[in-house]
């Protein structure tokens, strides 16, 4: 079986980013990028299935401008063993459904037997596109999973999810899309005969118009703004004042 | 008289008229007509979906809303029976009654959403932005091929919305220029229910029910299986909803330590909270974090215990009406958001606030 993972090039999750003085979105020029946190997961886990016998070959998969080729390098460096970069110039013209629908043409062509997503991205922080793609592709899905087991025989999956209030568990019929939570794996640091190695793996590349898909927004972005500023605190000396001031002077207890 | 308002019913309708982008696409419905999608649970309307009903009030004053209820058996006629009187905009209560909604699985629902959607071409389709929303929703979109919205704090027009982005570090209008149906997911705790808006006894809406003839069993349905939930029980307050949220960090060191802050919760009447250093080190469950990838929280007081404030943590809580931080490291960055600030060993502070406050009325 073939895993198909798709990993997105997003700013540092440490970045303390900066809203464009011309409010048309977030400064990403000369800003640490890296692979999306929730990806990393996503592709970990497809590496321990492969590293169990389960799966046969895991390919990565990146959409997005030409730098999008080095977060599929460190993906491969991770242990994917090929790359499908899908390059899409024009910045801020993507959206889940769009990816969805490239990585739906992708699937037809590469036939893999279970998807591997992020929950979220952490910049757009959509949380649709694994869900968008399993609706496009007909396939069930197992969103927020903090636990995935296969059953090869049956050609199954269960799979544990983090929802509000507890943990659900489901079983899914393969091929299935499983998109990933912070809990279901520590993902591995590429190594440096491994960064070597992934330089000599293939990324095939494709465009939009190669996949018969048409990229278009129905969304479109009227300004991004930085959120209100909280007023200053105070910092406060005695249990005693706490309480005095949440019950007089913030009056909430 | 009557001129001047035969004059601003045609700016009206003149202001609302499709632009030429939307004509491109199919014009959007000159009124809104909106589904909300509900959750229930044990005979009523979950909180997080009467959220969604207020914020679809807000999406035009003339919206006419329905509200679309699944599951079978008793406990669905019974949550029903709540729905048609459960708030005043409601005006028509949709059941869809069958095995197949038993459970929360996204296939069965997104597909109930689809057919919904085909018979009676609503203008919008909201939800609440839980883990239940999230799921269904964007599935549902790819369905009727069009763009959702995720998490939607602020709603100024029917087609213009504000999002938080990157952790809540930035806020981003956009305005949705597609097909109807326009989809969002809302934040609840952006759209508090009026108090008085629930007691309308007096209220209520006609249910009819979904004719499912047409729902076909092959497809995805089928194809997942719900297994089992595993809850934590907890008599505390749902900490989504709660007006007083006490959280935890990786500062309280042990599971043990955080049974001292369950105390002080109970004391409060408050939800236990945690960041993701502490859920991860196994001092509480998964379903306690709050964060940007975990809970969003908007209580009137929030109590930071051992937080140092990383970013991802700050996105589920800036929203808090009074932030208290207790943290012995003078520089954390909670103290930059918090009201009120607190430098010291949470281990003395912890069990004098125990022995100090008041008793809950």
């Amino acid at each position: 079986m073939k895993i198909m993972v798709a990993v997105k090039r997003v700013v540092d999750y440490a970045v303390k980013i900066r809203v464009k003085p011309d409010k048309t979105g977030v400064e990403t020029q000369n800003v640490k990028m890296s692979m999306n946190p929730f990806c990393e997961i996503a592709l970990e886990e497809a590496l321990r299935i492969r590293e169990s016998g389960l799966a046969s070959e895991v390919v990565a998969v990146s959409v997005g401008p030409a730098q999008c080729v080095d977060t599929l390098r460190t993906g491969l460096a991770m242990g994917a063993d090929r790359g499908i970069h899908v390059e899409f110039k024009e910045e801020g013209g993507l959206n889940p459904l769009s990816v969805a629908k490239v990585l739906t043409a992708l699937v037809e062509a590469e036939k893999p037997g279970l998807l591997i997503l992020g929950k979220q991205a952490i910049d757009d922080d959509c949380n649709q596109t694994g869900q968008m793609l399993a609706g496009l592709l007909k396939w069930p899905q197992g969103t927020f999973a903090s636990k995935v087991t296969l059953d090869k025989e049956k050609q199954v999956a269960t799979v544990d999810r983090e929802v509000d209030g507890g943990i659900e568990t489901v079983l899914l019929d393969l091929p299935a899309v499983i998109t990933t939570d912070l809990r279901l794996n520590q993902p591995r640091y590429a190594t440096l005969p491994n960064i070597m190695k992934a330089k000599s793996k293939v990324i095939k590349k494709y465009t939009p118009e190669d996949l018969n898909v048409e990229i278009k927004s129905d969304l479109e972005v009227l300004q991004v703004m930085e959120p209100p500023k909280r007023k200053a605190g105070v910092i406060i000396s005695s249990v005693d004042e706490l309480i005095d001031k949440l019950k007089n002077e913030a009056r909430v207890i | 008289m009557a001129t001047r308002a035969l004059i601003g019913a045609l700016s009206k309708a003149t202001f609302r008229l499709p632009t030429h982008r939307f004509l491109s696409v199919g014009p959007i419905p000159r009124f809104a007509s909106t589904l909300v999608i509900a959750e229930h649970e044990g005979g009523s309307i979950k909180a997080p979906s009467l959220s969604a009903v207020e914020a679809a009030k807000s999406l035009d004053k003339d919206n006419s809303i329905s509200m679309l209820l699944a599951g079978s058996g008793p406990s669905l006629q019974e949550a029903a029976a709540h729905a048609v009187s459960c708030h005043p905009s409601v005006s028509k209560v949709l059941v869809a009654d069958s095995d197949k909604f038993m459970h929360p699985l996204a296939e069965p629902w997104a597909r109930l959403i689809q057919l919904v959607q085909q018979r009676e071409n609503f203008s919008h389709i909201v939800a609440a932005s839980g883990s239940f929303g999230k799921n269904i929703l964007p599935r549902a979109a790819a369905l009727l091929d069009v763009s959702p919205v995720t998490d939607v704090v602020e709603i100024s027009e029917s087609t213009k919305f504000v999002r938080p982005i990157y952790a809540g570090n930035a806020l981003c209008t956009v305005r949705y220029t597609g097909a109807h149906p326009c989809m969002l997911t809302i934040r609840s705790t952006s759209f508090q229910v009026q108090p008085d808006s629930t007691e309308t006894k007096a209220h209520n809406a006609p249910i009819s029910q979904v004719d499912l003839s047409t729902f076909e069993a092959a497809d995805t349905i089928g194809k997942s299986q719900y297994v089992k939930l595993t809850s934590q029980e907890s008599e505390r307050p749902d900490l989504g909803n709660a007006r007083i949220v006490v959280t935890g960090g990786r500062g309280l060191k042990s599971a043990e330590n955080f049974k001292m802050l369950e105390k002080l919760a109970e004391k409060l009447g408050a939800a236990v909270g945690a960041t993701r250093a502490a859920v991860d080190a196994g001092f509480v469950p998964n379903d306690l974090q709050v964060g940007q990838t975990g809970k969003i929280v908007a209580p009137e007081l929030y109590l930071a215990f051992g937080v140092s404030g990383a970013i991802q943590h700050l996105a589920g809580m800036r929203d808090s009406k009074v932030i208290v931080a207790v943290n012995k490291d003078a520089d954390a960055p909670i103290f930059q958001v918090a009201d009120y600030g607190l430098v010291g060993n949470l281990f003395e502070v912890i069990p004098e606030l125990l022995e100090k406050l008041p008793e809950k009325k």
